[in-house]
């Protein structure tokens, strides 16, 4: 397949003084994608976004937008809108100016204005909310002002700086679905910048985990999550267990060697005697009581509800510790002895030199 | 009462106590000279009421104040071409002030943060040294055998001297140089507190650089024109130094009219009459415009 991405980054760098912000980032984004760029702050996603929107201008590499190299476009030529952190609303505007101001920049006609205006204020549900000013509205309402004005022009791509941050948890959770369903209706390409894994995770299509001006990994959220391409994605991305040791390969098959014990494993790619770190996620491993069947032997330490599951911590000889997730509470209590099981493909397994 | 509110009244109640020692009570006096008769005496004036008369007395002479000093104002064209030049005179100042004082603000609210009190300390600078003689300093630059009518004819830009001294247009000069910190100090402040994000949005929904500054840095920046603009225009239409110095025989300015009848013609009465109508013209526009920004933001 030779389609054109709708957008493509191509092996973009940027400095600031002495400071690398982005090292040789490339990724395509396609039309009616929703893709999220996802990394501690510091990482050079924020840079990355705007050098998409033209705030930056990169030292090498070039973005293409339908084919076109826009590196060299100012913001107000580029056909992509940005939706900031701060929402960046106009306060001497109310709120019908402030989603009418790319209208206008386009020259739009009076009526359309009004129409297009009124069409948003509907889709982000402030229909009779055109004649507030910006200090008159609530957190939540500036957000979806913001998105309504960043919308209004119909821009190819919307970029959107982490545009729940300001939200509390409650109003964060509904809003993504909004954002989601709104996205799809619109068909629209977003691409969204969050530090936060749950939000990548439930709103994108495809996620960059980004660290340090690098991409680190690009795929779905179940790629990512399930199969980090490395030890930094699988502690970043989700909740995780690291447990260092090495592989012992023999003639029926390979085992992980923990400081805790031997856990068989299947499809290791690693040879004998290399140094591995396993990320195991909570609620990969099995609790069951002691039995001399199967497992390997430890004690529970804690126990925390957490409502929809139960989170236990167990301790393993080696003076190792799990963190796992039950979904049933199974009644176990500190000092309950019991038996950790592993299946053979659970969890990523990451050679350790590389970290 | 606690103790408590007592002190915070005490505390609320000092700007009213000193407006009313130190503007009020001035002003009202003033307006009495200004009701009086001249007399050739010490003080020049009859005074309007003496404690010997009595009530009736003082009924009797309020009844019959005839506000014929300020008909003779109204009467007389000089005073009101006086008013009317000055107003004039200061409001070409104010905005000219305005768009020389607003690149400064912007450019020195766009450099570098560490920069900033330094550039701002030296568009302030001068005005350590006395405003007189940064003043006259001004007639060494202006008057014929100047530097500026020197620089213009060595340069062939000019083949004789402008004549800018002793003008209307030399007044305009020195009032512009002499109010330009007023006007970039209030400019300034509001230009450095607007969000950067704001021009970025702008810029993102598609407006050009020139757009950006119209519809988003201009309005956004209103209260220090306001107020910048107020510091300027208030004092330069009642200013007597500068037009004292570098104005000609043409310029009219009621600073100059009041100096006249005060310390030249010995007029108690006239000189009070005029410095209440200058009052008068200054803020009852001034108190019109506070209410309707009240009401603006009221409504809001």
């Amino acid at each position: 397949m030779t389609l054109t991405p709708l957008l493509a980054v191509e092996s973009v760098s940027k400095r600031f003084g002495a400071v690398t912000a982005l090292e040789d980032v490339s990724l395509q984004v396609g039309a009616g994608e929703f893709f999220a760029l996802l990394g501690p702050s510091g990482c050079g996603k924020t840079t990355l976004m705007r050098l998409i929107a033209g705030f930056e201008r990169a030292e090498a590499g070039r973005v293409l937008l339908n084919g076109v190299d826009i590196s060299n476009e100012a913001p107000h030529r580029r056909p992509t809108n940005m939706m900031f952190q701060s929402y960046a609303l106009f306060p001497h505007l109310n709120v019908f100016d402030n989603i009418a101001f790319g209208l206008r920049r386009q020259h739009w006609r009076r009526e359309g204005v009004k129409r297009r205006v009124e069409e948003l204020l509907d889709i982000v549900q402030l229909d009779d909310f055109g004649a507030r000013r910006i200090d008159q509205l609530s957190g939540g309402q500036r957000q979806r002002v913001a998105l309504a004005r960043a919308l209004a022009p119909k821009p190819l791509l919307l970029l959107l700086d982490e545009p729940l941050a300001a939200l509390d948890r409650k109003l964060r959770e509904e809003t993504q679905f909004q954002l989601k369903d709104i996205q799809r209706r619109l068909k629209t390409s977003f691409i969204i910048v969050t530090h936060d894994q749950d939000e990548a995770l439930a709103l994108a299509d495809r996620i960059a985990v980004m660290r340090a001006g690098r991409i680190e990994q690009i795929g779905t959220p179940i790629e990512i999550y399930e199969r980090p391409a490395n030890r930094f994605v699988a502690g970043f991305v989700g909740a995780t267990n690291f447990v260092e040791g090495r592989i012992e390969a023999t003639s029926n098959g390979a085992y992980f060697v923990a400081p805790f014990g031997r856990l068989k494993r299947e499809g290791c790619m690693l040879g004998d005697g290399a140094a591995a770190v396993l990320s195991l996620r909570p609620e990969q491993i099995k609790l069951v009581r002691r039995s001399a069947a199967d497992g390997v032997a430890g004690v529970i330490e804690d126990t925390a509800f957490r409502g929809e599951t139960t989170q236990i911590r167990v301790m393993l000889a080696g003076d190792a510790r799990l963190l796992v997730s039950s979904g049933r509470d199974e009644g176990f209590a500190p000092g309950d002895d019991v038996s950790v099981v592993v299946s053979s493909d659970a969890g990523a397994l990451f050679a350790e030199s590389g970290q | 009462m606690s103790r408590f509110s007592l002190g915070r009244r005490l505390v609320l109640a000092a700007p009213y106590l000193w407006i009313a020692a130190f503007f009020i009570t001035p002003m009202a006096l003033i307006f009495k000279i200004s009701l009086s008769q001249p007399v050739e005496a010490r003080p020049p004036y009859e005074p309007l009421f003496s404690f010997a008369d009595g009530p009736s007395v003082w009924w009797q002479k309020l009844q019959m104040l005839g506000f014929e000093t300020y008909r003779a104002l109204l009467d007389d064209p000089l005073y009101i071409d006086s008013y009317l030049s000055s107003l004039t005179i200061a409001a070409i100042s104010t905005l000219l002030t305005l768009i020389v004082a607003y690149p400064f603000a912007l450019a020195i609210s766009r450099s570098p943060r560490y920069l900033r009190p330094l550039l701002l300390g030296l568009a302030i600078a001068p005005f350590w040294t006395s405003f007189l003689i940064r003043v006259y300093a001004w007639i060494a630059l202006l008057k014929d055998e100047g530097l500026i009518n020197h620089a213009l004819m060595a340069l062939h830009v000019i083949d004789a001297p402008l004549g800018l001294y002793a003008t209307n247009t030399a007044v305009v000069i020195g009032i512009v140089y002499s109010y330009l910190p007023f006007m970039l100090l209030p400019l300034y402040s509001v230009l450095e507190g607007q969000d950067p994000s704001l021009r970025e949005a702008a810029a993102d929904l598609g407006a050009s650089p020139a757009q950006v500054f119209w519809r988003v840095t201009l309005p956004l920046s209103r209260r220090g024109v306001f107020a910048g603009c107020l510091l300027v225009f208030i004092p330069a239409v009642g200013e007597f130094v500068i037009p004292d110095l570098l104005g000609g025989s043409e310029t009219l300015m009621i600073g100059r009219t009041l100096w006249n009848e005060f310390f030249s013609n010995r007029d108690w009465p006239m000189a009070s009459a005029v410095a209440v109508l200058l009052l008068a013209l200054l803020i009852v526009p001034l108190l019109i415009a506070e209410r309707l920004r009240l009401r603006a933001e009221g409504e809001a």
